[in-house]
């Protein structure tokens, strides 16, 4: 019988990719293991190996397709004997790869003028084109329901006798983990929760509602920036998926994450004289380092984290997910984007480790070589412009964190101690907060802790 | 000794070749013992070869009402050593085709008998040689066979167990049927349609008695008409045994005793795990009442040794087996989200004829459990379908949770409602309440329509009757 070969998910959050290059063609023998293709994420390369045996029948997306949603047929695999002539369910793969492969964007010739009003919801600008050119915003917005915090829930999945018992014991089915099949509630679920067992009391006012409609009610669709340029006066560039990506999520998390912003001046003398003499104390050859400030901020991070547990969390709308370790992402800034992997476990490594993971996962990510794990989930983020000389800055929160720290650079000022002006080194660092998850005074014992270990490093030894 | 295996199943019967397939599913290195013939006793001395055997006699049943459906003929006759060849054939065929599953899953299959040596270790014996394999985690499903009972031990002969009952060479005149549980029945059933004079005799108080109770009457009813003799709450004191013929002691349970001389009888009193000669004490696994003890994911307390199926205890059904076999090879491979198995989720098959099937709690039971429950029944008399078959013998009955919906248990007797039965399965497993039942649209004409009259029935709803 012969198999289709689904577009994979590298990664749990994947919707859909590009399929970057074939290592096989029609008529190769592949056997479970072998490379099949190469898969471009928005964040990564990956290969994509064979898992049955038999002959590559027909391949169904050409190679540099983009926008193949996963779970999308990409070839057909024969099993012994069969000929690749027909096997009967080509046409149906053929048909879902046409609804599966999402039209890719191409720049309108005839944008319409504002004053015409917006452009209704399909047809006008033709095709495909209509989706992702000509309402970008709803696009994005509609992402925001593919939150993790959102998911699903506008709709429970619960078994029609859960359903009935929650009901008649006021049980809220919102706030009860599923056990059954891919987490619907079932009986004995909605049995071992207390009548009345609610969401945890954390500020409902601010409890987002991505559900509604699929947009965020009250936010109208913007018009094509297209439509307020000549053509000639713009290069248009196409985006990528890393570009589509950080939209996505950056659009989702600033419309459904209420953030607020905390910013705290931390003198780093001591710390740049500890950088220096670690760094001098630094073997040749083999063993070397070169610490940074953010490896000496990604610790002591880490560290506040632990001190202050409560910021270490994720948002669910039936429960805050406190995690038991300090995983901080690091953005990295790409030619082509951003990424931020992260530095697992912080809280148990010594800055010599976290710089040479930092630097390690650094290079990885230009190089386009991050796998989904090393950058998907983390609990907190750093994103460090000091080197640009910006002295302070507000970042978007990194789903599924609960906060960021922007940090800004170290730079000399003058300084009032005990009635005195004095020179100093001082960074100032703004965190954007989660204010489901993290309140005002959570949040600024937090950076207490994160201050009080920049300013004097040897307290990350204690 | 060989290289380690992941897993390596004792038992090839419908648990462990199940599990094996599983395994092998799953990327784990697997391999299945067994001593005799692939497909255990469910293939080979059980599930199949009986199925086949009350085929012949249903349809010996209907060559006898052609006259019904407008046919005639005369000198009928049935050959016993072909209706038995037939069913052997059957046996044989599927034994094969487990045979060719082991191969397509790439199982190792290992000929002999197996003894637990030692951490992960196996010695398996054929021929008098001695080989020992090594597996990361063993699976014990070495299943069950007949129980016998002080001074009635079956001669083979004379006094058979169900596996000499599936082989006779000669077609005994009168039979005597030591219980009345499933298996029991159906070898009451099979003799009794070709003609045989056949008595049973059940301890309790009523025949298939894990049975709904009045589910277990319509069957009495049914037996009795067909001319069966059914004695309940006897037992058998003592079988002497003649040149060929047996007299049976039986003894009511108000102390009076009488004698019946027959020519075989069957004893069809329960079964025993095969717990013997495995190595089960020196490996430190706890046995109870000759089953095996085990968690809810079939794990025997012993790191790396896990056991499922007719060994591990009751319902002694090969569709548990299957997915004990399931569940536990799905632990080995850390698959989440595994549920243990839910014995009010099994549904039970009969296949005497009326046929029987249940799932879930009896009336009685349901009521016990202090739910206020509500029921529903519905006869086949009044569904088209089985007049029209010329079946118009039985009754569905469902029992429901009047509070909550909850559809606790289903009970059915007559024509092919051992195939009816998974809509109930899936009806409980999916935790659908009597509303998504009610509004399932069912096919017309069919059986099946009265399960959804027996759940509309429980409303006071039923539309045809």
């Amino acid at each position: 019988m012969s198999i289709q070969i689904l577009m994979p998910a590298l990664s749990p959050t994947m919707e859909e990719g590009k399929l970057a290059k074939w290592h096989v063609k029609e008529g190769d023998t592949v056997k479970s293991g072998d490379i099949l293709a190469e898969i471009e994420t928005d964040k990564a390369t990956m290969e994509f190996e064979a898992v049955d045996e038999g002959k590559i029948g027909k391949i169904l997306v050409p190679e540099g397709t983009e926008g193949v949603k996963v779970n999308a047929p990409i070839a057909i695999l024969l099993g012994d004997g069969e000929s690749a002539a027909a096997p009967a369910d080509i046409p149906t793969a053929m048909k879902s790869i046409k609804e599966a492969v999402t039209a890719e964007a191409k720049p309108s010739t005839k944008p319409r003028s504002p004053l015409e009003g917006e452009p209704s919801s399909r047809g006008e600008l033709g095709g495909g084109a209509a989706r992702s050119a000509a309402r970008p915003l709803p696009e994005a917005a509609k992402a925001a329901s593919t939150l993790p915090q959102g998911e699903g829930k506008n709709r429970v999945f619960a078994s029609p006798l859960a359903r009935r018992i929650a009901k008649q014991k006021g049980i809220d089915l919102a706030a009860v983990a599923g056990s059954g099949p891919r987490g619907r509630i079932v009986k004995a679920d909605v049995d071992g929760a207390k009548p009345g067992a609610a969401r945890p009391a954390a500020v409902p006012a601010a409890t987002p509602q991505p559900s509604v409609s699929g947009g965020i009610a009250g936010i109208a669709a913007l018009p094509d920036a297209r439509l307020f340029y000549k053509p000639d006066d713009y290069v248009e560039i196409p985006h990528d998926l890393m570009r589509k990506s950080i939209a996505k999520r950056l659009s989702s998390a600033a419309a459904s994450i209420p953030h607020f912003y905390l910013t705290i001046d931390c003198r780093i003398d001591e710390l740049l004289e500890a950088r220096a003499r670690l760094n001098e104390a630094s073997p040749n050859g083999e063993g070397a380092y070169k610490l940074s400030v953010t490896d000496f901020i990604v610790k002591a991070a880490a560290l506040a984290l632990m001190h202050v547990p409560e910021v270490n969390a994720s948002w669910t709308d039936s429960a805050i997910l406190r995690h038991k370790h300090a995983d901080v992402g690091v953005a990295v800034a790409l030619d082509f984007g951003l990424v931020t992997p992260i530095v697992f476990r912080a809280e148990e490594k010594g800055l010599v480790a976290i710089s040479g993971e930092v630097k390690a996962l650094a290079e990885r990510a230009r190089a386009k070589k991050l796998k989904p794990q090393e950058y998907e989930g983390g609990s907190f983020a750093i994103s460090n412009l000091g080197m640009f000389g910006i002295k302070n800055f507000t970042a978007v929160i990194n789903p599924p964190h609960a906060a960021i720290l922007a940090v800004g650079a170290g730079e000399q000022r003058a300084v009032v101690v005990g009635g005195k002006l004095e020179a100093a080194t001082v960074m100032t660092v703004t965190m954007s907060c989660d204010h489901r998850v993290v309140d005002g005074a959570t949040g600024a014992r937090f950076l207490q802790a994160f201050k009080q270990y920049v300013e004097e490093p040897a307290a990350m030894l204690l | 000794m060989s290289e380690t295996y992941d897993v390596i199943v004792v038992g090839s019967g419908p648990g462990g070749y199940v599990c094996a397939i599983r395994a092998a599913q799953l990327g784990l290195k697997t391999a299945v013992m067994e001593r005799d013939r692939l497909g255990g006793i469910c293939l080979n001395w059980g599930c199949i070869p009986t199925k086949a055997l009350l085929r012949s006699s249903e349809i010996w049943h209907l060559m006898h009402r052609l006259g019904e459906f407008g046919f005639s003929a005369d000198n009928l006759k049935f050959d016993v050593a072909k209706i038995v060849e037939r069913s052997r054939k059957v046996s044989q065929q599927l034994s094969n085709g487990v045979g060719f599953l082991m191969k397509k899953h790439k199982i190792t299959v290992i000929a002999g008998e197996a003894k637990l040596a030692g951490k992960g270790t196996l010695a398996v014996t054929k021929d008098g040689a001695t080989t020992e394999y090594a597996a990361k985690n063993i699976v014990l499903a070495t299943g069950a066979r007949a129980r016998t009972l002080p001074g009635l031990e079956p001669d083979g002969k004379l006094i058979w167990t169900y596996r000499e009952a599936m082989v006779p060479t000669s077609f005994p005149k009168s039979l005597l049927v030591v219980g009345s549980g499933a298996i029991g029945i159906e070898f009451a059933s099979f003799f009794r349609t070709l003609g045989s004079d056949v008595t049973v005799v059940e301890v309790l108080d009523r025949v298939l008695p894990v049975e709904d109770e009045e589910i277990s009457q319509l069957a009495y009813k049914a037996f009795v008409k067909q001319g069966m003799k059914i004695k309940v709450s006897t037992t058998v004191e003592k079988l002497e045994k003649g040149a060929d013929n047996v007299t049976a002691t039986l003894k009511s349970s108000d102390g009076k005793t009488e004698t019946i001389t027959v020519n075989r009888v069957i004893l069809a009193v329960g079964i025993v795990g095969n717990v013997e000669n495995i190595g089960l004490e020196a490996a430190g696994v706890k046995v109870e009442k000759t089953h095996v003890v085990i968690n809810q994911w079939g794990e025997t307390g012993v790191a790396g040794l896990w056991a499922i199926g007719d060994l591990v205890g009751p319902p002694w059904l090969a569709h548990k087996a299957m997915h004990e076999g399931v569940i536990v090879a799905e632990r080995i491979a850390g698959v989440a989200g595994v549920h243990p198995l839910d014995p009010s989720k099994v549904p039970g098959c009969t296949y005497c004829w009326p046929q029987v099937a249940s799932i879930g709690m009896t009336e009685a039971k349901a009521k016990a459990s202090g739910r206020k429950i509500k029921v529903g029944r519905f006869p086949f008399i009044a569904n088209g379908k089985a007049i029209a078959l010329g079946d118009a013998e039985g009754m569905v009955k469902t029992v429901f949770d009047a509070d909550t919906g909850e559809l606790l248990g289903a009970h059915m007797i007559g024509a092919e409602v051992t195939e009816l039965i998974q809509g109930y399965a899936i009806a409980r497993n999916g935790e659908l309440t009597d509303r998504e039942l009610e509004s399932t649209i069912f096919p017309h004409p069919t059986l099946s329509e009265m399960m959804h009259e027996a759940v509309l029935d429980a409303d006071k709803q039923a539309l045809h009757i």
